[in-house]
């Protein structure tokens, strides 16, 4: 179980950005658009959450990327073709929503464009207007490009550093859309919690109704712990059962940022740890 | 005085103990509020001989009635005294599959002891203990045999949860000759026993060994597996081909106070403290890679086992103040007193009568204190306890740097959520139709432990699931 089938490396200098296609038949017969799974990738490892990035039901595969930026996935990366993920377990959280709602707009930011490749596909499939912004700090990271143009109707990509696309923010495309007249019903957006932050920022003046889907800390991914919780709307949520989707506009994302800065300097310790070559994959 | 009370009385005059109760070794409090060691040593042989012998064997053995799964406590004892260990762990495993574990957690005080007529003139037989004993001088000594199987009966049950309601259910089923399947959320099985009882009160080792020998007599684990998500119960009976499903969940849904606050950095749920030290073994960072924060100024919210454990955690994960925030008086925390007083021996301070108000953060969204209101106790509640009243002007801060709230849990809406038929009650825990059939409102889908009474002990949870494999045994014999 949980064999990895193929591994694709998209960016080599750290922190490095991977790619598994995992053997998980159960889990990639149930897996919806928005969903995740936990993971660990040693026997004394921490539980993880990673988005489900693509999926084959007939091949019984999913696929998973992640940057290496901390001990779990700095372990996890030195897995090769033909090993195994310690633990997976998924898929996790409730399914993205979908209906046909129009124009959509799906922004995906960094490592973000995975899990958003997922939901743009289904809103397609329901038959919406699906207009991408992918965005990367340069072009050579950008991932994703190709699976994203086979499910959009349109491609917007913006660069950092100017070097692919637009210069500047996946806000700044955004923007001009919205000021540009164009009809959004709908924008989902993933990435760093910032860029989601002033996504919501900048649709919530419009009354455009946005998805983000929140990465916080989690433990068990079950709903038994409450380590992932937000404030959405005033009340407590947990981003394992009640989400990963949220309104973003209801979303508390400077609590939900300040959340996830809890154990920098734990994280540190293990991240260098790791570095002098303590990480084990089993 | 009825004639078998006058019997009683006789039977005690004649065999009243000479032996005092037992004392049961222990770390020495201050050395092992440093280390996540058990507490207590277990009776060596000699205390363990001494302690049998205060058993007086009544006629009418009460103790049996107090005991949940209905050991035969007389006879194991007898056999102890008799020095026939081995044959006191069968006397025990006839009703009880998991006896180092109930051994060691079960509440006695309340149930086996509390009716043993020794204890109305002397304190009672230490009958906990010596089952304890009789678990690990097993474990020590005995080699593995194969109970009775009755031959296979083809049909196949699948066990939600591995906690102590599913394994229990398993042991059973599993020697009626039926196939079983337990399927585990998580990456590890055992449930409250490997996420929420701590190492100090119950060594993982323990567990293992009970784990192992499930599997030895072909009981499969499939972890990971979260159902509701992965699979449906629905699927799980038509796809998959189960013949019956024993929901054994749990109530693993942690509650907030919800108080101003309680999202900010330092403050945890039970569980979730609970699990990073002992599922992720987080006190062992970074050979761990999971981490957990050692606080200088630690409070815990509420009176129950859960609160003992998790303050006591605190105190070895370096904490100088360790605090319990209780808002009755110490006589009516639900924990035992046991835990209690281990508590308080190794350093808890108590703050009683004291409810929290809100929780109070610095610019960095870290905790800086609790905010809270003293109470007196008034007109007693639908509990029978005496209901909490605040006193008008009483407000008070507790400086701290991390909060635990312990206040008590809900049933995990995952698989009811998934299960179109299953008949929920108010608070969202399965209905079943009585205790001992453990039938919920579906064909072939029973159910037991927390799920069904709501956060209870391991004892009620085990009890239950030896009610749920006969009811489901009886099931497919007509199907």
């Amino acid at each position: 179980m949980n064999k990895i089938l193929e591994k694709k490396v998209w960016w080599t200098d750290a922190p490095a950005i991977k790619e598994f296609v995992v053997e998980a038949p159960w889990i990639a017969e149930k897996h919806k658009a928005g969903q995740f799974v936990i993971l660990r990738a040693s026997e004394n490892g921490e539980r993880i959450p990673l988005t489900i990035s693509d999926k084959n039901i007939e091949k019984g595969t999913i696929n998973i990327l992640f940057q290496e930026v901390g001990k779990t996935t700095m372990t996890l990366g030195k897995l090769n073709k033909g090993d195994s993920i310690f633990d997976l377990a998924g898929p996790l959280g409730k399914p993205t929503h979908i209906e046909n709602f129009g124009t959509v707009v799906c922004i995906g930011g960094g490592i973000g464009v995975a899990p958003v490749h997922p939901i743009a596909q289904a809103l397609k499939a329901a038959g919406n207007n699906v207009i991408s912004i992918l965005g990367a700090r340069t072009k050579e990271i950008l991932i994703y490009e190709d699976l994203m143009r086979k499910c959009s109707n349109e491609v917007r990509v913006t660069t950092d550093d100017g070097s692919y696309g637009r210069h500047g923010f996946v806000t700044d495309e955004l923007k001009s859309m919205i000021e540009s007249g164009m009809k959004i019903d709908l924008v989902v957006t993933i990435g760093p919690p910032i860029m989601m932050k002033m996504v919501c920022k900048v649709t919530e003046p419009y009354k455009i109704h946005t998805f983000a889907s929140l990465n916080t800390i989690m433990v068990d991914g079950t709903g038994m712990c409450g380590a992932c919780r937000v404030t959405v709307g005033g009340k407590t949520k947990f981003v394992c059962v009640d989400g990963p989707e949220f309104d973003g506009h209801q979303v508390n994302f400077d609590e939900m940022m300040s959340r996830l800065r809890q154990y920098v300097d734990e994280e540190k310790i293990s991240r260098e740890l790791c570095q002098q070559g303590t990480c084990r994959t089993a | 005085m009825t004639e078998e009370k006058k019997e009683e009385e006789k039977t005690l005059k004649k065999k009243k103990p000479k032996i005092p109760r037992q004392p049961m070794p222990e770390q020495d409090p201050h050395e092992r509020a440093k280390n996540f060691k058990e507490v207590t040593y277990g009776f060596p042989a000699e205390l363990a001989q001494n302690e049998s012998i205060r058993c007086i064997q009544c006629k009418n053995p009460v103790c049996i009635d107090g005991c949940p799964v209905n050991i035969n406590i007389p006879q194991f004892i007898k056999k102890v005294s008799e020095g026939d260990i081995l044959g006191a762990a069968k006397v025990i495993k006839e009703s009880s599959l998991l006896p180092a574990i109930c051994g060691r957690v079960c509440p006695q005080e309340d149930q086996c002891e509390m009716v043993c007529v020794v204890g109305k003139k002397d304190k009672p037989v230490s009958i906990g203990r010596l089952e304890r004993y009789v678990a690990d001088y097993e474990a020590a000594h005995g080699t593995f045999e194969m109970p009775e199987m009755a031959p296979k009966t083809g049909k196949k049950v699948a066990i939600i949860g591995s906690g102590p309601a599913g394994l229990a259910c398993a042991g059973d089923l599993i020697k009626m000759g039926h196939g079983v399947t337990i399927f585990e959320a998580l990456h590890k099985a055992g449930g409250v026993l490997v996420y929420g009882i701590p190492e100090f009160r119950l060594p993982k080792a323990i567990v293992e060994r009970e784990l192992d020998y499930l599997q030895k007599i072909g009981v499969e684990f499939k972890l990971n597996h979260v159902i509701g998500r992965i699979r449906t119960v629905d699927e799980l009976m038509q796809k998959d081909e189960y013949d019956a499903l024993f929901l054994a969940n749990g109530a693993g849904l942690p509650q907030f106070m919800n108080i101003p606050g309680e999202n900010l950095n330092g403050v945890y749920s039970s569980n979730e403290y609970l699990t990073r030290s002992n599922l992720m073994k987080a006190y062992n960072f970074p050979e761990y890679d999971t981490p957990i924060k050692k606080y200088k100024n630690l409070a815990v919210i509420g009176g129950g086992n859960t609160a003992m454990d998790s303050v006591r955690t605190a105190l070895r994960l370096g904490a100088e103040n360790a605090y319990i925030i209780y808002r009755r008086s110490r006589d009516e925390m639900p924990a035992r007193k046991e835990e209690i007083d281990h508590a308080e021996h190794e350093g808890v301070q108590f703050i009683m009568l004291t409810a929290p108000l809100r929780v109070i953060g610095n610019e960095k969204g870290w905790v800086t204190g609790l905010e809270c209101i003293k109470m007196e106790l008034g007109e007693p509640d639908d509990s029978g306890r005496r209901r909490p009243v605040p006193v008008k002007g009483s407000e008070f801060v507790v400086n701290l740097d991390a909060i635990v709230v312990a206040i008590g849990t809900n049933a995990n809406p995952l698989v009811a959520q998934t299960t179109p038929g299953l008949e929920l009650n108010k608070w969202g825990y399965i209905v079943v139709d009585d205790e001992k059939t453990c039938k919920t409102s579906k064909k072939g889908v029973f159910a037991g432990g927390d799920i069904v009474t709501g956060g209870a002990t391991v004892i009620l949870a085990m009890g239950a699931g030896r009610s749920a494999a006969k009811s489901i045994n009886e099931y497919l014999k007509i199907i």
